[in-house]
């Protein structure tokens, strides 16, 4: 079985390059091996030269860590009291449910005018596709925690400050943690599209994928693509680990 | 040592009632009716009854869960209003913190009393050393069988020294040979303690093994309709005639109200 999870990605690769090199895939479509020569012009040279592949996965990360963080630090307190507290959940329900459903890039206009060009319209436009699924996942969380342990809290002498602090943010703790991989995944995907405008070093995966189609150069474009599915993927075994961590009294 | 009704009034109940609104039908559901209890210091009480007839909502209320509709709980001759570590619960349910350690498990109360972590530690070691789960204090409570577990909930709540002990059908998830052992384990802790125990269970067996008095309820909404002493010497012997007689009398008396409460 094992032996599957190499053979079939390798089969893939080696098709790919047959079918590009017969010219079977459309004009300007890569071939593996090109991609791979891009990837090495990208490192060295960079595009356009001298705004090197390493710059741009820096200033990509900073703006999508950015967002996440911020979106993180505001949607686990918010989401913990919405699903701790029917107040809170009356007051916020409506606007999150009436926020949640407009995609991120939509705001791209007012990112402009809030927050300029730069890092923080990018990572704005971010923050608001990890926002919402963190929310969701926390208020979700804070609901599932067993009412049996707020109760024996209580009569161990704790006061509410004590249960919201000691049981239900531990106890929510598992879904917060879905709720951020989720995040991480979406800030991610949000990040070519949030790189769209709001870039102003020059730099960005985003931003030089857009530049590479431009002009045609598709090596560039799909050896940005396997570069942010990459990244995707270590982040995503991040969290895990951290969650492995974190959370092995599951 | 047999422990006896000598320190005085414990609990007391007067008049206790309790009515919900079910939520839905907006209906008025009337659960108990005129409770009036007194518990001695020292004293092991079962609460038997027809199931659904109000045992679980009794316990409740004395652990402050629950408010009373009308009537008065005093513990101490103080009334009570609101759960305090003075009434200390154990759940059917163990309701243990899942990520917490069994030595954090028992040391939560004895923080939340102000205790220094230090003192708090040494202090849930001699509890878990009571329980008998010395060697397991680093385990999480999902590595446990369900009696450690229980045995973890008893510990944590004996550790902040309640002056009275309620416990809900806690052995009832407890496949029979576990809970056997665990009516043994808390005859013996309970002698070796001088804590008053309140002990809700539906099993007539468990109740005789147990209880000196052994309180029979009414089907719903309960009443207070039998008291039964039990005198027999611990620990009990269950093939004893003394023992399958009284276990015989208050089947008697169970098996009427669970009639009355289905006509
Ligand atoms: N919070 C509640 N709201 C409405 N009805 C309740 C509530 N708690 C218990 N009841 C009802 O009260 C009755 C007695 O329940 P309970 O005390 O759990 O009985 P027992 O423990 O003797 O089986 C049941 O009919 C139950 O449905
Ligand atoms: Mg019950």
């Amino acid at each position: 079985m094992k032996k599957w999870k190499v053979i079939s990605p390798l089969v893939f690769i080696v098709l790919w390059q047959v079918l590009a090199s017969a010219g079977a895939l459309g004009k300007g479509v890569p071939s593996p091996v090109q991609v791979v020569q891009g990837l090495y012009q990208l490192t060295v040279t960079g595009f356009p030269p001298g705004y090197k592949l390493l710059g741009d996965i820096l200033s990509s990360l900073a703006r999508v860590l950015l967002g996440f963080g911020i979106a993180v630090v505001l949607a686990v307190p918010i989401g913990i009291l919405m699903g701790w507290s029917s107040w809170f959940d009356v007051v916020l329900d409506p606007i999150v449910e009436a926020l949640r459903p407009i995609p991120p890039l939509a705001w791209l206009p007012f990112a402009l005018v809030w927050f300029g060009l730069g890092y923080l319209s990018a990572a704005f436009v971010i923050f608001l596709g990890v926002f919402f699924p963190v929310v969701l996942n926390t208020v979700a969380g804070a609901r599932s925690v067993d009412p049996y342990l707020e109760e024996a809290a209580r009569t161990l002498g704790a006061d509410r400050r004590t249960i919201l602090l000691k049981v239900i943010v531990p106890g929510s703790l598992p879904s917060i943690f879905t709720g951020v991989r989720i995040g991480i995944g979406v800030g991610w995907m949000t990040l070519v599209a949030a790189e769209l405008i709001g870039v102003k070093n020059g730099y960005g995966l985003g931003y030089m994928i857009m530049n590479a189609g431009e002009v045609a150069r598709f090596d560039y474009v799909v050896g940005g693509m396997v570069v942010i599915g990459l990244i995707g993927f270590l982040m995503d075994r991040a969290i895990k680990y951290a969650e492995k961590r974190l959370l092995k009294w599951r | 040592m047999e422990m006896s009704g000598s320190g005085g009034t414990v609990l007391e109940l007067r008049s206790l009632e309790k009515m919900f609104t079910e939520k839905k039908t907006g209906r008025e559901l009337e659960v108990l009716d005129g409770i009036d209890l007194e518990i001695g210091q020292g004293r092991f009480t079962c609460v038997v009854g027809p199931s659904g007839c109000g045992k679980t909502t009794l316990l409740r209320a004395i652990g402050g869960l629950v408010e009373p509709t009308s009537g008065e709980i005093f513990l101490d001759g103080h009334p009570v209003t609101g759960p305090g570590p003075e009434r200390g619960m154990v759940f059917q349910e163990y309701a243990l913190f899942p990520w917490r350690t069994v030595l954090k498990n028992v040391t939560f109360g004895l923080t939340l009393k102000g205790i220094s972590a230090i003192d708090a530690r040494a202090s849930a070691r001699e509890y878990l050393e009571t329980v008998g789960l010395t060697d397991y204090e680093n385990l999480y409570p999902r590595e446990l069988s369900g009696g450690m577990k229980q045995r973890v909930a008893i510990a944590r709540t004996l550790a902040v020294e309640p002056r009275i002990l309620l416990m809900d059908e806690p052995f009832a998830s407890l496949d029979a040979q576990a809970r056997n052992g665990m009516q043994e384990f808390l005859v013996e802790l309970w002698r070796e303690t001088p804590v008053t125990i309140v002990f809700v269970t539906h099993s007539v067996d468990e109740a005789v093994f147990l209880g000196q008095e052994i309180i029979g309820l009414s089907g719903r909404p309960a009443r207070i309709v039998e008291k039964f002493t039990n005198e027999l010497p611990y620990p009990r012997n269950r093939t004893d005639a003394a023992f399958t007689d009284l276990r015989a009398r208050i089947l008697d008396y169970l098996t009427k109200e669970m009639a009355d409460s289905y006509v």
